[in-house]
């Protein structure tokens, strides 16, 4: 028993600054005061668990074809119209297939999320690779960062259509129709997308390359690879996480993009720009199939940008525990 | 400055020509074919001779030469004859649009209309009510109008104009029927009813548009305020007892303004790119949706015009936004 009650009583009677505090905690603690941050961050982890659970919890299958039941309303449509078609089996109503709407947003939650993040995490990898390479190396700084230059030139949206559209039978090939899409638009977002992440992280770079602590690595002989992993790397993550963000939000959007413009998924494949082009023919009659695809994407970026705005906050020393 | 300016122009010539050349290969690369909606009863040397005649036989280097001499020189000619009646280009092919069999040059000399009313409009707008909030929210900052302002271009920002045009067009063409949801481009503005009725279809695709400008360059100014707000400088005004009106106007805008004014500089190509999507939500026949089409029915010359076009603009005003800086901020130098 005392021997349980020692050690605890030794730590409590520690003062609180010898306690091992790490910056994360600061970060957290930061971030916890932004409160559109910490409402955004709940309301993204809602998002990914009713897209990466719902289909256990809704099991009506998104593509299936149910014609008697075609063109239901959602079941709030009977609070002001008690004529309409409505039924609890399909509480946001069906489309003019008689394709559920609930679990059409959840297939298309689970695309779109994944896309983003998918497209986000390699645009991250290519940005952060040309910038280390750009900022560390003096050789290739002219070279990368000209090709970085004539990349922001170039018209994107046209270029991602154009690309759309060159690689798509050759994938649809390759890798079957669902994945060969998905891997298209994934790298052809992170390959237009990945050059401002590439110029904060070169300027980063740059800077720290200088400090004496780059210089300690160097003069007791760390080869270039390890000063890059273990010192550099950790202090441009902050730059590089809350463009991560920006990233996310903005290959969300890309990707509905791209669907709203007919050059995205196939289209028996659902994601949530998919299922408001589709519904704009007929958003005359049915609204709610263009409004809870269009909140869906809008919600998500909303958030994912408020996140963004709260990390920056969070991981800028400057600002923080102001 | 003269020889910075000169610089950057040389510069800019290998970029551009560059650019060319990759959206060149690109399109080149493209499985479409251009004979594809052809009937399929053509026979095959017939096939031939037509491919021969959009030039689709020659080695890909002749193709590109032939575009940049018909992109460099003949467009121009075709320019200056227009301008000043004379014939340079009289007998020298133009670049043709296989969708309309039409000059490529005349098409988006068509479209071009369409799209600076719309969207340049909308950047107007844009700008014109950034400039305020952001100003405001800067010197309240914290406050409710802040606060407000700050959820709304954030909201600016992460709704897609897809969605929200089609929300504007839900609420008020279908519900409310006050608006056209579809852009007349046949109309002819000629009395006050034809404008009225002008001003009424553009109200919509405007809004959409200008609250996606407006969210961002706020921020920009905000932040640019914020930025100024605690230089020594202000301190010092207001140490001279000049009043708080002037500090903000006179001395804090003028110096915020600066890099505001670039970064409107750089959104300009936007404008002439069309805004894409809004243009195909409102069914605005402009230059994005010129592009659509073209990627969609194989045109490429004409996609290969109209991303080259972008592109100079891109590095047009890459430079004016340089230059501009230079010009307003007299600490910085390009020598």
């Amino acid at each position: 028993m005392t021997d349980a009650t020692a050690p605890r009583a030794v730590a409590a009677a520690a003062p609180p600054a010898t306690r091992a505090r790490g910056p994360w905690r600061d970060v957290w603690d930061q971030f916890r005061t932004h409160k559109g941050a910490l409402i955004a961050g709940l309301f993204l982890v809602a998002i990914t668990l009713f897209a990466a659970l719902g289909p256990w919890l809704w099991q009506i299958d998104p593509n299936a074809l149910n014609v008697r039941n075609k063109d239901v309303r959602p079941i709030y449509t009977a609070l002001w119209d008690a004529g309409a078609k409505v039924s609890w089996s399909h509480p946001l109503g069906t489309d003019q297939l008689g394709r559920d709407l609930l679990a059409n947003l959840i297939q298309g939650g689970r695309i779109s999320l994944a896309v983003g993040w998918a497209a986000m995490a390699l645009s991250v990898v290519l940005g952060t690779l040309i910038g280390v390479l750009a900022g560390y190396f003096k050789r290739l700084d002219g070279p990368l960062m000209r090709f970085t230059d004539l990349m922001l030139a170039l018209p994107l949206l046209p270029l991602l259509l154009v690309m759309m559209l060159l690689f798509r039978d050759s994938l649809r090939a390759a890798f079957g129709p669902e994945t060969g899409i998905f891997i298209l638009i994934v790298v052809v977002i992170a390959v237009t997308s990945w050059m401002h992440m590439a110029r904060i992280v070169r300027g980063d770079v740059l800077a720290l390359k200088e400090r004496e602590f780059v210089l300690a690595a160097r003069s007791i002989g760390t080869p270039p690879r390890r000063i890059i992993t273990r010192h550099i790397l950790p202090n441009v993550l902050s730059p590089i996480m809350v463009s991560a963000t920006l990233g996310l939000a903005s290959a969300i959007i890309t990707e509905s993009a791209l669907s709203f413009l007919g050059l995205g998924f196939p289209s028996d494949f659902p994601t949530w720009g998919k299922l408001l082009f589709d519904a704009v023919d007929r958003m005359a009659d049915f609204p709610e199939r263009v409004i809870w695809p269009g909140l869906c994407i809008s919600l998500t970026v909303l958030a994912v940008n408020y996140i963004g705005d709260g990390l920056r906050d969070a991981l800028d020393p400057r600002i923080r525990g102001r | 400055m003269l020889t910075f300016v000169f610089r950057r122009l040389l510069l800019s010539i290998p970029t551009l020509l560059v650019i060319g050349l990759v959206v060149f290969l690109l399109l080149d690369l493209a499985p479409g074919d251009p004979l594809a909606n052809q009937p399929l009863s053509i026979p095959p040397e017939v096939r031939e001779q037509m491919r021969a005649a959009l030039g689709l036989d020659k080695p890909v280097y002749v193709q590109f030469f032939l575009w940049l001499y018909q992109f460099f020189v003949v467009e121009p000619l075709v320019l200056i004859d227009r301008t000043f009646g004379t014939a340079f280009a009289a007998d020298q092919v133009r670049i043709l649009s296989w969708q309309f069999r039409s000059p490529v040059m005349d098409v988006i000399w068509q479209r071009m209309p369409q799209t600076l009313w719309v969207v340049g409009m909308a950047y107007l707008v844009g700008v014109l009510i950034a400039i305020p909030i952001g100003i405001i929210s800067a010197v309240r900052q914290y406050s409710i109008f802040d606060q407000i302002g700050t959820l709304i271009s954030m909201i600016g920002f992460s709704v897609p104009t897809f969605f929200t045009g089609v929300l504007l067009i839900v609420i008020f063409s279908v519900n409310l029927g006050w608006l056209p949801s579809i852009y007349d481009t046949q109309l002819v503005v000629n009395d006050w009813a034809s404008f009225w009725q002008q001003v009424r279809q553009m109200i919509m695709p405007v809004a959409v548009l200008a609250l996606f400008n407006a969210s961002q360059i706020s921020r920009y100014m905000r932040a640019s305020m914020l930025d100024n707000l605690t230089q020594d400088y202000v301190r010092t005004a207001r140490a001279k007892g000049v009043r708080e009106n002037a500090v903000v106007m006179r001395h804090v805008l003028r110096n915020s303004l600066i890099p505001v004014v670039t970064v409107i500089a750089l959104g300009v190509p936007t404008i002439f790119g069309g805004a894409i999507i809004t243009e195909q939500v409102f069914k605005v026949n402009g230059i994005g949706q010129l592009l659509i089409s073209a990627i969609q029915n194989n045109d490429i010359p004409m996609v290969q015009t109209l991303t080259f076009i972008f592109a100079v603009l891109i590095v047009l005003f890459n430079l004016i936004a340089d230059v501009l800086y230079g010009l307003l901020d007299p600490r910085i130098r390009y020598d």
